[in-house]
């Protein structure tokens, strides 16, 4: 694993399979009085990141923070309402609809809650086929045969392929959803929350699966998630999300070790198992109140009302999200305060102490 | 799994049968001594007493009950009191004019509204939709009897293209067909829009767009099979409906089928007629949902295997 995590996060590669630059997105909700303006949610707020093959991008935030829309925009599920997705450097945004169901094929989402993730009325090897038939791969031998090898390899071998969706458990209808998203032979998976409506057993050998997978097929993964214990063993970077923006992006163990935003040392030091190797917690960060309505964004920082960092000037500026020597990027005016804070407990930053990954 | 399924359901639709036929028996006998109603009140009580005995009157209930029952099965509902011909036979003289109005409509009603609720769902919120939808309520709002009326006003009376009412030619079935049509298809189409809103709404669907699926892949392959489930529901029921409707719409036309019979057996109190109408009624209601049970077991895998994990 640590092999794969090395080579993944080569600093410098030369073209990212995906870059995302200024990706926002607005909703129009319904008139709340009849001849009143519609009210705007800003789900997606500049959002900027490169993903690199192979490599396993985390987003993690609140619910309603926007991580899932970032997913749909990704997939083109939505479409944005500014910025630019970059894939493989073909400009995705601009794509026309015929080019993007060419391009579906590399770009597959594997959802949280698989039971409705399939139809309910074709057996899990048809649903499994399909994408290869929309997309004619190979022949119908063929496919055949690949069908049988994908569902193979998640487990479901055998009789449990022609089951219909709502005789398999769980476990396995997530199996399939993930057979179903593989098949194709995609670059970059969007998992979105893939294993939360799972039992807590179910879900290691899940991840199991999709680490597996990884390895095999080179698979990039965005994989978009509240769960941080689990994001800490499956991500190699994560972007930390606020209100529709990324407010910091770091290395897996760089942030987990050393949290610089005051968000991010909120969220991870509610995670009760944030120690380092030595046991030693990064000192949590308790934010006040509740997080505002996108619909009504503070000026400024979006987390200054709730900041007890927050100055003059978080009020009236909006942080940028800034790269640091150290490699990770942050969207805070006071981050060195806030990070310093985080560590003192500690006693001075172990940033670079690897951390235990999955068992 | 597949045949006990339709064995259960088939044995259920029996048993409903079973249970109009008596219900009728016994309502019929809460309704008074027949000879009452159907002989002169001047007549001696000897007279009555030999048409009791002739009707099997005097017999004890049950005995009543399982004559009754097996002439039933033979399709036998006495002998109408108006023209002294056995009732199934003027019934059944009417049934394939009302067959050929409701079959015109059924399969008007499903080309207009699925169609229509398909489409208005796709395009949600569009005019396209908006349209059908004011179209929908405008259909199932408007009495059968009104909208005839009107119909009638402005084909027959004003424009004269079209025959007021009566029975031959494929112009007379126009205006009572689009009648019925209209109310049925407006149903049919608020359902499908809804059940075809929540299957879109569904994970796999995005999975669907997600793979690559073209959106007409997406509606009708993935989508329109799964909304058709509660949709063959009310189409099930709409099939039993229709008849209800046609007794109005019936009377509106003159058309001259069991609608017609039926008012006018009422009107008359010609009971064996009105008791083999409304076991007839009872049985195509019946043959309807079985129907509809059976559709189900075709079109959803869960139910396929004796219904089981359904609530899940």
């Amino acid at each position: 694993m640590s092999a794969v995590l090395a080579e993944a996060t080569e600093p410098d590669e030369p073209r990212p399979l995906l870059r995302v630059a200024g990706l926002a997105r607005r909703f129009s909700l319904p008139r709340t009085s009849l001849f009143g303006p519609r009210p705007e949610l800003t789900a997606v707020a500049d959002v900027s990141f490169d993903l690199a093959a192979g490599e396993t991008l985390a987003v993690v935030g609140e619910s309603g923070c926007g991580k899932s829309t970032v997913g749909n925009l990704v997939l083109n599920l939505l479409s944005p309402s500014a910025g630019s997705i970059r894939f493989d450097g073909e400009d995705l945004a601009s794509a026309d609809d015929t080019r993007w169901r060419d391009r579906r094929r590399d770009l597959q989402l594997i959802f949280q809650d698989s039971r409705s993730a399939l139809d309910p009325r074709l057996t899990v090897e048809a649903q499994v086929a399909e994408g290869l038939e929309i997309h004619k791969v190979a022949t119908a031998a063929d496919r055949k045969i690949m069908v049988a090898a994908m569902l193979e390899a998640v487990g479901l071998g055998g009789d449990l392929a022609r089951r219909y969706p709502h005789e398999l458990s769980g476990g396995q209808q997530q199996r399939a959803v993930i057979a179903r998203a593989l098949v194709l032979e995609p670059k970059l998976v969007v998992c979105d929350e893939p294993v939360a409506a799972l039992d807590v057993s179910v879900q290691a050998q899940v991840v199991n699966l999709l680490r597996d997978l990884q390895r095999n097929l080179g698979l990039a993964y965005l994989f978009i998630s509240h769960d941080l214990s689990l994001v800490r063993h499956v991500a190699d970077r994560v972007a930390v999300m606020y209100l529709g923006r990324f407010v910091e992006v770091a290395e897996c163990r760089d942030l987990f070790a050393a949290p610089a935003h005051p968000y991010a040392r909120a969220l991870i030091g509610a995670v009760p198992a944030a120690r380092s190797r030595r046991g030693r917690l990064v000192r949590p960060l308790r934010l006040e109140g509740e997080p505002p309505s996108p619909m009504n964004p503070p000026s400024g920082c979006p987390l200054h009302p709730r900041c007890p960092f927050a100055t003059d000037l978080c009020r009236t500026e909006l942080p940028a999200l800034r790269p640091r020597a150290d490699g990770r990027s942050v969207a805070c005016h006071h981050a060195e305060a806030s990070q310093a804070d985080g560590l003192e407990a500690q006693g001075g930053s172990d940033a670079s102490q690897p951390l235990k990954v999955f068992p | 799994m597949n045949l006990r399924y339709a064995a259960i359901k088939l044995l259920r639709a029996m048993i409903t049968l079973w249970l109009v036929v008596t219900f009728v028996f016994v309502v019929l006998r809460l309704t008074g001594d027949p000879t009452q109603q159907l002989l002169p009140d001047d007549i001696g009580p000897e007279i009555r007493d030999y048409y009791r005995a002739a009707w099997g009157l005097d017999r004890p209930l049950w005995e009543q009950y399982l004559r009754y029952f097996e002439a039933a099965l033979r399709g036998d509902f006495g002998i109408s009191f108006r023209n002294s011909q056995p009732a199934i036979d003027l019934i059944w003289q009417r049934v394939p004019k009302t067959l050929e109005l409701g079959l015109a409509t059924f399969f008007c009603s499903l080309a207009l509204g699925i169609p229509l609720g398909v489409l208005a769902a796709v395009w949600r919120d569009s005019w396209v939709d908006r349209l059908t939808m004011s179209f929908a309520v405008f259909g199932f709002s408007m009495p059968n009897f009104f909208l005839g009326i009107l119909l009638i006003l402005l084909f027959a009376l004003n424009l004269r293209v079209l025959p007021s009412s009566g029975y031959g030619t494929w112009q007379h079935m126009v205006m009572p067909v689009f009648t019925l049509a209209t109310a049925f298809a407006g149903a049919i189409a608020r359902f499908t829009r809804s059940a075809m809103l929540e299957v879109l709404s569904r994970d796999y669907m995005r999975t669907a767009e997600a793979e690559g699926a073209s959106r007409f892949r997406q509606v009708w392959w993935h989508a329109f099979p799964n909304a058709a489930i509660p949709v063959v529901t009310i189409v099930g029921f709409s099939l039993g409906g229709m008849i209800g409707g046609a007794v109005v719409t019936e009377n509106v036309f003159a058309w001259p089928g069991v609608g017609r019979l039926l008012t006018s057996s009422v009107a008359d109190r010609d009971l064996s007629i009105v008791q083999g109408i409304v076991v007839l009624v009872a049985i195509t209601m019946v043959s309807a949902n079985l129907l509809v049970d059976l559709a189900y077991g075709w079109l959803d895998p869960r139910v396929r295997v004796g219904g089981q994990e359904r609530s899940r």
